[in-house]
Parts: C-alpha cells; structure tokens; sequence
C-alpha cells in the first residue's frame, strides 16, 4: 500500500485520515452525552491515536537503505513541512509553551522569535546544500566534507550529547501525559510511552517516521486550535483570537494594577508545592533587558539550525528545490501553533483573573474556591495551590499558584467546555512528544549504525545487517532515555533549552562553513566541535555550581560561550594548517549547485 | 568570470540580503523592546511590542524563507543550474 502509489495519493490519504479523526471526536462527544465516563474518553483517544500510528509504522516496514535512512527521497514539500512542524514540536512546546507565556511574558517569548527565526538560517545556510550532497545523517556531511574519521567520530559525539538531552525530556513527556490519560504509574507510563515511540519507528525507520509525524502534526494541530478557538468564542472574546485579543491584553493590564504584584515571603513559598508559580510577571509588558532577550533568541536560532533531527528531514525531499521550500512550508506549520499560544496564554489568565467573568477566581472568597469542581480536581493533580497568606479570607493574586502545564490542560476545563476536548488535548500533547521523540531517537540511532559502525567499525557490512544493527540500538537508545527520564532529572523545558546549546556549541560552525568557507578543513572541524562543545559544557558546569558566569550569560545561554570559542578555534586551526585538497575543494563546489548529481551516490 | 563564480556571487549576495532582514526583525527591533512598547503604533490593538512577539517577526520569518526560496529558484535557473524534473 505504501508504495508510489501512496505517495501520489497522499492528499487523499491524509485528508480521509482527517475526516475521519473528526469524526471520531464527534462519536467521543456523543459519547459523553450518553454518560460516558472522562476517564474512558481520555483513554479511548490516546490509545486510538497510538494504533493509528503503529499501523502506518507497520505499513511503512522496509529492509532498504535509502527508504530506512531518508524516506527513499520522495517527501513531497507541503507533507515534509507537517512532519518537520510535527518533529519540531516538542511536548514543550505543547505543553509548556503557554505556560511560559502566560507566567513569564515578554521575557520568555525570545523562545518563539529563536524557534521560528532559526528557520531561517535553516533555509539560507544549510538545508539545500546538505540536500544537495546527499548525505543520510548530519555526521556524514562532516565526515565527507572534511574528510577523515576523526571529525566524523567528533559530529556523532556532538549529535549524541544534544539529542540525548533533548529525547529524555520528551520521553518524559510521553509518560506524564501516559500517566494522566490512562491513570497509570509515571514509572511505567514512561514505558508505555517508548513502546509507542518505538512502535512508529522500529520497522520503517525514516520512511515510517515521516508518515506517522505527518499524521501526528493533524492530530497536534486540531488539539491545540479547537480549543484556542472555542475558549475564546465561549469567553466572548473575539470570533478569531489572534488578531481579536487587544482589549482583553489590556484588560489583563488593567487588572495587573488593580490587583498589584506583592511579593510573598519566602516562608509563605515554602508551603507552596514544587513546580508551582503564581503570576509575578507582568503579561505583556516589556520586562526583559535587551541583552537577556536577544541572548536567548540567538541561542535558539544557531541551535535549531545545527539540531540534527530537523535537519535530516530535508534529506528526504525529492530535489533541493523542495528542500527551500519545505523549509518555509515547515515554518508556516509550526507558526500556526506558536502565534496561538500567547492567544492562549491570555484567555486563560484573563478567565482567571477577571472578577467580571463567572470563571474569574482573584477576589472570590478563598471557600468558594475551595469548593470549585476544577480547581479540587487539579489541586489533586499537583497543578493547583491556594493559600490565604494573609488570612483575609478572599483570593489574592498572590495567593493562586499553579503549574505551566495546567495553562493548556487546565484551561478547557476551567472555561467550561465538554471534556472531550481534554482528551483531545491530551492526545495532541502525546502526538507532540511522540513525534518529535522518534525523530531524536531515529538520529542518533542512523547517526551510531550509518557513521559509527558502518562506516568506521565494519565498511563491508551488507545492508541487512546494517539496517538490524540500526534497529537495534534504536531500541537501546530508547529504553536508556525512558531510564534517565523516569529519575526524573531536570524539568522538560530545561533539558529543551540546554539541548539546543550543546547543538550550537559543537555544530553550528562546523556545518556553516562546511558550505560557506573553502578554507576549512579537518584539523579546524576537529577544533570547532571538541572545544566547542567542551567549553560550553565547562561554562555550564560552572554556572550550575553557583559560578557567577559573564556578560549576562546564563545556564540557558552557555551556547554562546561554546559557538564562540568553536568559531575561534576553527577558523585558527584551519589557517594554521594545510588548505584542503582538490577533491575537496571540487566538492564544495558541488554542494553549491543544485543541479547534477549529488555529491555521494544514491546508496553509499 | 566563470558562469559558476557569478552564480555563487549572486547566490552569496541573496543570503547577505536574506540575514539582513531576519537580523533586522530577530534582533534589531528586540534592542528596543521600551520603544516599541511605548510606540503609538499598534497593529490590531496590540502594543507593538507584544506584537512582534507573538506575530510579527514569526509571520515575517515565514514570509522572508519563501521569498528567499523564490528568488534562489530565479538565480538558479538564470544560470542554469536548475535540477531536471527527473531528479
């Protein structure tokens, strides 16, 4: 079935696929009506919409080369920007993303400037001309470019650390929503949740991933707009909030100085649970310094352009032509979701804070509150807290706390709308973290077998046995990350942000001016990645043990201090040694051009 | 000059084009976050500030790629480096 045939039907596949997940949240709906319970409900979608997906993973099974590493190049433009969008968007970015908003402000929306503006980089510096050379993974455009294994080892190295952060946050993610969903233990949540990753992954490799994330991206896509949509229709607030929610900003605005920011004492903190916030922050307002606020776009803009597992899905396009412009069809998905989570972020504070609206809870008394369904269901949850600090018996603003996840989990509930639609939500948030955690352990896995022992280890292996020794670590790599994750080591949007740095310090460079710069050569790739990866490990380090750091660069910022010295390193090390050779040279010219074929061959 | 040599000029002049402007709305205008809270301008209602972050520089970025794929495709086919459908 999933043959070319497929690929000239694929509108008509994924449109049925559409239809037909609509019309399984209408049955969800009417199921409801008739007494179905919520806890039924939010299992049937998450299981329902995990089949789906093992079913296209086993109809995508292949046993060749090029159809496991790179989707067989046949990724039509508009349905490798889903799958891209999809592999891009984290269960942070679900999630948490809103969340951040709605707790941080302006300050936090450096992140959604650095996660689209990286794109561009994406499409000018790197992805036709990676396309062009043909390569499987990011570590084989190193190794040929520069030639010779070491830089080859050193780009694996590199590629390793970063996605492996970045997998066990999403891992991690999967299990939480797991947990919820299906009210289970988040120790074998975790579990199940890597079952179902490795479900879409095992036997199809790329080819499979790409089906199923395009089919994850639909699911993602309606879970995160039908509600945008609904809340604010329901709050009145406008009939299409992106372009509607001016005066409720201001509103907010209003009600930030009528209630006043008070600090509480620490001792008032210390009874709040872990991980909870109360708003401290003002909602729209500029509260960021110039520095603090370009500082992390710029990290989040090198590090999206030098994160492996974006880039190998423009290895899948059909031409390097389609590769620009699924770059831009990629951004355009993934904005449709990031301009509407400040829409969000704002109907929830608003539904929240404003005392004109039943939904309002600031200024209620604190046992009224108390006594609301919701807020006795998600103080359950862990995402809710009230205190009467002051003992006056009404709600403060500094008095509420609540957990950034709650914003898009929580909100629906809180508005009033059926719960069908947080069941919705919650297999848009497992689509989110299962699609981009395929991605990641599909990379590092092609990057181990294709770099390390294909073409370092064993260079005569057949194609089969490469292909069973990518299955296989595939699996190790995931039941490893499931372990990490379950010890639950550092929050998912942290682990998010340290793994775009690490990618930056080790990557950015040495991909650039791979393209751009003749004059590299191996001795200045080794440079750039080892020291650049290691200083900004150091730094962080540093700072994590009480180091006071420099320049305003924080633990979410090190890859600053690593593309620096990365970029230093490089380019002295490159001067200082011999220029590279002739068949180098010729390559690059090649990569340059678009047409004639590319640089390594079809099967290599 | 070599045919290739004024391609890649050409092409290298398009991205110098294409940082500027992703430059200009990913880290030129976010120098003055005060200014353009503070700025009468208002697009939709928003404060500007506001709205560059949530809508502004994103829509633009979307924009500034598929216009840069647009006029590398007019580079690529007046030098006649296009690929041939079959590719």
């Amino acid at each position: 079935m999933i043959k070319g045939k497929f690929i000239d039907n694929l509108p008509k596949v994924y449109g049925l696929y559409t239809g037909g997940f609509i019309v399984f949240i209408l049955l969800m709906a009417i199921g409801e009506q008739m007494g179905m319970s919520s806890k039924a409900i939010g299992i049937c979608f998450v299981t329902f919409t995990i089949a789906i997906y093992a079913i296209i993973g086993y109809l995508s099974r292949t046993m060749q080369a090029d159809a496991y590493y790179v989707a067989g190049r046949q990724v039509p433009t508009v349905f490798n920007g889903m799958a891209t969008a999809a592999d891009w968007m984290s269960g942070a970015s679900f999630v948490a993303m809103a969340g951040g908003i709605y707790f941080k402000g302006y300050g936090y929306m450096a992140l959604l400037v650095g996660w689209t503006g990286g794109y561009v980089l994406v499409a000018s510096l790197l992805a036709p001309y990676l396309r062009k050379f043909g390569c499987y993974t990011v570590p084989d455009f190193v190794g040929t470019r520069y030639g010779g294994n070491l830089a080859r080892f050193c780009a694996v190295i590199v590629l390793t650390v970063a996605s492996f952060t970045y997998v066990t946050a999403q891992i991690n993610a999967t299990g939480t929503i797991a947990s919820v969903a299906l009210d289970i233990d988040f120790k074998y949540a975790v579990y199940v949740g890597l079952i179902s990753i490795l479900l879409c992954s095992l036997l199809g490799g790329m080819r499979a991933v790409t089906w199923t994330q395009v089919a994850q991206y639909i699911v993602l896509i309606i879970a995160y707009l039908l509600p945008v949509f609904w809340i604010s229709n329901k709050l009145g607030a406008g009939f299409f909030p992106h372009f509607m929610l001016a005066d409720e900003v201001a509103r907010i605005g209003e009600l930030e100085q009528q209630f006043g920011f008070v600090k509480n004492s620490a001792a008032d903190l210390a009874s709040v649970p872990k991980g909870l916030a109360g708003i401290t922050k003002a909602h729209s307002a500029v509260n960021a310094t110039p520095w603090a606020f370009i500082s992390l776009a710029v990290c989040m803009m090198a590090g999206t352009a030098s994160l492996p597992h974006v880039m190998m899905r423009y290895f899948t396009t059909p031409s390097v032509r389609a590769a620009r412009r699924s770059v831009g069809w990629s951004l355009f998905f993934i904005f449709l979701l990031y301009s509407s989570a400040p829409m969000l972020a704002t109907l929830s504070k608003l539904s929240l804070m404003d005392p004109n609206l039943s939904t309002g809870i600031i200024g209620k008394s604190i046992a009224d509150v108390q006594a609301i369904e919701w807020y006795k269901n998600w103080n359950q949850a862990n995402l809710m807290f009230i205190s009467d600090f002051n003992s006056n018996g009404t709600l403060e603003l500094n008095e509420f706390f609540m957990g950034g996840k709650a914003v898009v989990l929580a909100t629906p509930e809180i508005a009033g709308l059926p719960y069908v639609i947080s069941g919705l939500v919650a297999a848009g948030g497992m689509a989110a973290a299962m699609s981009t955690a395929d991605g990641l352990i599909l990379a590092i896995a092609n990057a181990l077998s294709h770099d390390l022992y294909y073409k370092i280890i064993d260079p005569k292996a057949e194609t089969a046995k490469r292909l069973i020794v990518a299955r296989a670590l595939l699996v190790i790599i995931g039941f490893a990350g499931a372990t990490i994750a379950a010890l639950e080591i550092q929050g998912i949007l942290g682990s998010v942000i340290w793994a775009f740095d690490f990618a930056m310090s080790g990557l950015f460079f040495p991909l650039v001016l791979g393209v751009w710069w003749k004059r590299a050569n191996a001795p200045g790739a080794v440079a750039g990645m080892v020291l650049g990866l290691l200083s900004g490990t150091a730094y962080l380090i540093w700072v994590r043990n009480g180091g006071s750091g420099f320049l305003g660069i924080t633990q979410l910022t090190f890859g600053l201090v690593g593309a620096t010295v990365s970029l230093v390193s490089m380019v002295l090390v490159s001067l200082a040694t011999k220029e590279p050779g002739a068949a180098i040279q010729k390559l690059v010219d090649d990569t340059r051009i678009p047409s004639g074929k590319s640089v390594l061959g079809k099967q290599h | 000059m070599s045919n290739k040599d004024r391609y890649w000029q050409k092409t290298r002049n398009l991205l110098w084009v294409t940082l500027a402007i992703w430059f200009v709305f990913s880290i030129g205008i976010f120098l003055f976050g005060t200014q353009m809270e503070a700025s009468s301008i208002k697009p939709l209602g928003y404060p500007l500030s506001y709205y560059m972050t949530c809508q502004g520089s994103l829509g633009i970025f979307v924009i500034l790629v598929f216009w840069f794929a647009n006029r590398q495709e007019k580079i690529d086919d007046e030098f006649g480096y296009s690929e041939r459908e079959d590719n």
